[in-house]
């Protein structure tokens, strides 16, 4: 079957070199002068604002897509002017190095040289833990490790717990799709979004003027209501983000109301996967629903369960614009990543940021071991 | 507890098929007690952005001295009005943004998914040297928090002058989202059928043209799943533009926009709603029509790792 292939004459080859060497070579010219093209504002100069912007953008695009795509082909041209031995041992690394290099450069490198950064940028004659020590003893980091771990503690088994609740009671209802897709649309929306969306439930006016804030309006109505009915003496609004121990909690509701969705999502999944002979079995036995729930649902399903946890775990562990665009992480809101920008841009302090990112690297490691255990049972990559 | 109580009768007689058991699952136990639940989730989780969204009809007068849903329940006596959008969009960095916006999101959603594409299919099918190990490597970098990249890589940009260059993003969005998307889609590609490769090896193909004339268009849903995945996550991106990309107008996407609004002109509520929403359009959009794909993307990433 390969007999065309060996029979294939010098001239032929020198065809298929001449071919490679002209496709890189126009592909390599074409996205470098669309680069540069892209980088002078001037040429564009002519057109209305608004209209050079688009075209700016559609080139920009185009260059962005069309230019991946004409890479892979130039390496392919190349590959097929080689010896065919030298091809086939070459073939699998064209598909594969250009992502692994992508991710060389971009994940691999800046961990090892976060890493090495956080031990080496140390002021004169310190030692290599001099940042670790400092980090460690200073109380706002112990305040931001505190906070972490608070919305560690409370935001992920918040959210699987409501997310498991509703998930398990939609079952049951017949609107079940469109409720869901309520519950999940807040995955579509961004943290800045939520941001803006919740400042305007957590907005306050002074006691006595209109409440404009959904939440205070709730509290000072319910309020009201006990007051008239003796309960209370007196109710006053709230200033969420701005209450010490009761801001933290305030971001955290946020986090919540944009990761149940998700854990929604995938434990409805898993529990319309579970079998319903076990259930039926169970049923016809004599269990209870709240039984056959705790008792056969959540064994069930309890690889899901830890995925969505550790999966909404490493998202709070990260958790950064939330806090910064609501209180810029004052007020004790702070958390690891915001010190870090903060000592990144602020203080411009290398050192220190790295090692901020270095403890978030350490908090993941044991979800990371657990990740590739799985796979490894899998047989994925083995 | 949310969790259901009541007790079903076990004296009910069994049903015969699935279908009609699920029906009735779905009229006879859902008790009003289950409803109201229901429904008090459903509308915490909507009550925010309906906020949002109405306010963002209503003059500054309203919004800043009124709840939104004294406009909601006296509709007739509301100015609803259009001039909170007209104003962001024509007056502020709201339209440029949002131009900004597009330009970064479809190219960082589009390489990532060709290089993934193509090193999925490499990992999947062809045999090299290093091959566990590599595949294990990118597994294992899914969930190392991106804080880890920002300062080494900063310095390169610093040094390269790609800092606040579209190209620079890109690269960086592709070198975020590349582990979770040569894990998705070789979760597909490596699904496929041995056979189509087989013969179309015998008529002569090579694997460049098996790949793009068989594997791309049978993973379709998995490249799809991927896509509105990257999307949604570059369009909402915050951080990876703050610390690449900058603040600049010329560059400014959507989110960095609309924090500087937030930290700028926070009172004026009538603005930060029209520009809030503008920026939650096109992935509500995205979101909505392609749920389904997000939904199959979201379990056979998460239900598999």
């Amino acid at each position: 079957m390969n007999r065309a292939v060996q029979a294939t004459t010098s001239n032929e080859r020198w065809a298929s070199i001449t071919r490679a060497v002209v496709v890189s070579v126009i592909t390599v010219a074409a996205l470098w002068l669309g680069l540069q093209f892209l980088s002078q504002d001037t040429v564009l100069e002519g057109l209305p604002p608004n209209a050079s912007k688009l075209v700016q953008a559609l080139i920009a695009i185009v260059l962005g897509v069309a230019g991946i795509w004409a890479l892979f082909y130039a390496g392919n041209t190349m590959l097929e002017s080689f010896p065919a031995k030298v091809r086939d041992a070459l073939r699998p690394y064209l598909f594969v190095l250009p992502a692994v290099a992508v991710v060389g450069l971009y994940l691999i490198y800046p961990t090892v040289g976060t890493i090495v950064t956080s031990v080496t940028d140390v002021p004169e004659g310190e030692s290599f833990f001099y940042n670790y020590a400092d980090a460690f003893t200073d109380p706002e980091v112990l305040l931001n490790l505190r906070n972490n771990t608070i919305w560690l503690l409370i935001a992920p088994a918040a959210s699987v717990f409501i997310g498991l609740g509703f998930a398990a009671l939609v079952d049951r209802i017949r609107l079940e799709s469109l409720a869901k897709s309520f519950v999940f649309m807040p995955l579509a929306i961004s943290f800045v979004g939520a941001a803006v969306i919740w400042q305007f439930v957590y907005a306050w006016k002074p006691p006595g003027q209109p409440q404009i804030g959904t939440l205070n309006a709730f509290w000072v109505g319910a309020g009201e209501i006990l007051v008239g009915m003796g309960i209370l003496t007196e109710i006053e609004p709230i200033p969420w983000l701005q209450v010490i121990p009761v801001n933290t909690l305030a971001l955290i509701a946020i986090m919540v109301w944009l990761q149940v969705g998700f854990a929604m999502v995938v434990l409805s999944a898993a529990i319309k996967g579970v079998p319903t002979e076990m259930t039926e079995a169970a049923r016809i036995d004599g269990a209870s629903e709240r039984q056959i729930f705790f008792k056969i649902t959540i064994p069930s399903i309890r690889g899901a369960l830890l995925v969505v946890y550790t999966t909404i775990a490493i998202a709070v562990l990260k958790v950064f614009d939330l806090i910064y665009v609501t209180t810029g992480g004052n007020l004790d809101t702070s958390v690891v990543a915001v010190r870090m920008y903060q000592e990144m841009f602020r203080f411009r302090n290398f050192g220190a940021a790295t090692t901020m990112a270095v403890i978030l690297l350490v908090a993941v490691i044991p979800i990371m071991i657990i990740n590739i255990r799985s796979l490894r049972r899998q047989g994925i990559g083995a | 507890m949310t969790v259901v109580t009541e007790k079903v009768s076990t004296l009910e007689p069994t049903p015969k098929t699935k279908q009609m058991r699920r029906r009735r699952d779905g009229t006879e136990k859902a008790g009003w007690l289950v409803r109201i639940a229901v429904l008090i989730i459903v509308l915490m989780w909507t009550l925010p952005t309906l906020g949002l969204l109405v306010n963002s009809f209503r003059p500054s007068v309203d919004s800043s001295s009124t709840g939104w849903w004294t406009s909601l329940l006296d509709p007739f006596s509301t100015d609803w009005t259009l001039s909170n959008y007209v104003n962001v969009l024509t007056s502020g960095g709201m339209f440029d943004a949002l131009i900004n916006s597009l330009i970064v999101a479809i190219p960082a959603t589009v390489i990532p998914i060709t290089l993934a594409a193509f090193a999925a299919f490499g990992f999947a099918w062809l045999r090299f040297r290093g091959r566990g190990l590599l595949f294990g490597v990118l597994v294992g970098l899914l969930v190392v928090p991106l804080q880890l990249s920002l300062v080494p890589l900063l310095q390169i940009y610093q040094g390269t002058g790609l800092t606040g260059s579209f190209v620079g993003i890109w690269l960086a969005h592709t070198g975020f989202g590349l582990p979770l998307a040569v894990f998705l889609l070789y979760g597909f590609i490596s699904q496929l059928p041995q056979d189509i490769f087989e013969s179309a090896y015998i008529d002569g193909a090579s694997p460049y043209t098996a790949f793009t004339k068989l594997v791309l268009p049978l993973s379709i849903p998995a490249l799809a799943s991927f896509a509105i995945f990257q999307f949604l996550w570059v369009w909402n991106d915050f951080l990876v533009a703050l610390v690449f990309l900058g603040t600049s107008s010329e560059v400014a996407v959507l989110p960095i926009e609309l924090a500087s609004i937030v930290g700028s002109r926070g009172e004026a509520y009538h603005l930060l709603t029209a520009a809030a929403f503008v920026s939650m359009v096109i992935p509500l959009i995205v979101f909505l029509a392609l749920q389904r794909y997000f939904v199959r993307g979201l379990l056979s990433g998460s239900v598999k790792g």
